[in-house]
């Protein structure tokens, strides 16, 4: 066991590997490393929220699901009240008009009924009075048959 | 299996020896202190490079998405580091985790050499006219003594940064009161010394008490190395790693000991 000059040398070398490997080897290799750490861990982190959020993504889903259901069971229930109360109403007219048709059917009726009746009444009256022209013909004088006439028409 | 010229001290000797360069006659062969060991040089600065170039290519490529095989093995072994390094010392440095990293890397590949076949690098080289060859860099004291004398500077300098003037008081007080002041700093002076010697010599024993026995496996006839070598080269993966992981366990325990009171 000698030591000698190769003491100097191995330092030099020894000290050149250390500088080497504190200035260009460690620090790159473990910031990799950090800056990996860091990434699983905000992986595992951003997966660990999407989780979470995907839960309550369900759970809104849900909640509009049944408001959805809510809504369309009330809105079946209006348009189910709606049309019965339009039936009502188209019944409640057609009521009416048949009232009014009828109404107008029953005066239409009446105006013709006395029409007639004044018409019946006239000719009857010509007839009467022709009638009993004929019978008298001779008997009476045109003033008596006017006076007869205008008597008999009152009555009638 | 050494050559037949060879005697069996010979080739223990031969294999203790480094491939030295005189820094004084800059020739093959050794100038006393100013001598280089080629061969630790050599072989630590490429397994040096080699981590250090494959780290770095990923951390050019390095991705927080995805990451490939490459990376993510580089990854789990900066990953170990960074959790051996936040469970012991919890201060806030920058430097400490990238030297625990340099060292648990760098150490385990120099221990790593120790499993190539004891022969093959020198013969191979003896072959082009290298008369020795050690190719495990962490058997040579120099390589051991150069990482935890740089820790022992490290401890150094935080005990001053992190304690200032209460580093004196610590040393004077300690374990013993005032009174008994050069005692406390005598015990103090031994625990700190201790601290890179046993660093050192723990790695450098064991790398090259493992790498003696892989020398006197080879001495066995050829038709017996296979069982006593595989035995010990399959306990010696546990070695490397164990030695590599203990270096760095110890240096991040005294750093973090410089940086808390006691």
């Amino acid at each position: 066991m000698e030591i000698n000059a190769t003491l100097f040398g191995q330092l030099i070398t020894f000290w050149l590997l250390v500088w080497f490997t504190m200035k260009y080897v460690w620090p790159p290799i473990t910031k990799a490393m950090n800056e990996r750490e860091k990434k699983i861990a905000a992986g595992l982190e951003a997966s660990e929220r999407s989780k979470r959020e995907l839960e309550l993504a369900e759970h809104k889903a849900l909640d509009i699901i049944k408001e959805a259901k809510q809504n369309a069971v009330m809105i079946v229930d209006q348009a189910h009240k709606r049309s019965v109360q339009l039936v009502d109403e188209a019944k409640e007219i057609a009521r009416e008009e048949s009232k009014r048709i009828l109404e107008q059917a029953n005066e239409e009726f009446a105006r013709e009924v006395s029409q007639t009746k004044e018409e019946l009444r006239k000719r009857l009256a010509g007839l009467a009075i022709a009638g009993a022209e004929k019978v008298i013909q001779r008997n009476l004088d045109a003033n008596t048959q006017a006076t007869l006439l205008s008597e008999f028409a009152a009555e009638l | 299996m050494s050559t037949q010229a060879m005697t069996t001290a010979e080739y223990v000797q031969h294999h203790l020896n480094h491939l030295t360069l005189g820094l004084k006659t800059f020739s093959f062969g050794s100038n006393g202190f100013w001598t280089m060991n080629l061969d630790t040089v050599l072989i630590s600065l490429f397994m040096g490079l080699l981590i250090v170039a494959l780290m770095r290519l990923v951390a050019v490529r390095a991705t927080a998405g995805v990451p490939g095989k490459l990376q993510n093995f580089v990854e789990i072994v900066i990953a170990f580091v960074q959790k051996s390094v936040t469970d012991t010392f919890h201060g806030n440095s920058k430097l400490i985790a990238p030297l625990a990293l340099t060292i648990f890397a760098w150490v385990f590949m120099m221990n790593v050499m120790d499993l190539l076949p004891i022969d093959v690098l020198p013969r191979t080289l003896e072959l082009v006219g290298f008369e020795h060859f050690k190719s495990v860099p962490t058997a040579d004291p120099n390589m051991a003594f150069a990482m935890s004398l740089s820790v022992f500077g490290l401890i150094i300098f935080y005990n001053c940064r992190m304690k200032g003037w209460s580093l004196v008081k610590e040393i004077c007080t300690q374990p013993f009161g005032i009174y008994l002041l050069p005692i406390n700093v005598f015990f103090r002076l031994i625990e700190e010394f201790v601290k890179p010697l046993s660093l050192a010599l723990r790695l450098f024993g064991n790398m090259f008490a493992g790498e003696l026995i892989f020398i006197l496996i080879a001495l066995l006839p050829w038709w017996s190395q296979w069982l006593p070598g595989g035995v010990w080269s399959i306990f010696h993966i546990l070695i490397i790693t164990l030695q590599a992981f203990i270096f760095m366990i110890l240096t991040i325990v005294y750093l973090s000991m410089a940086h808390d009171s006691h």
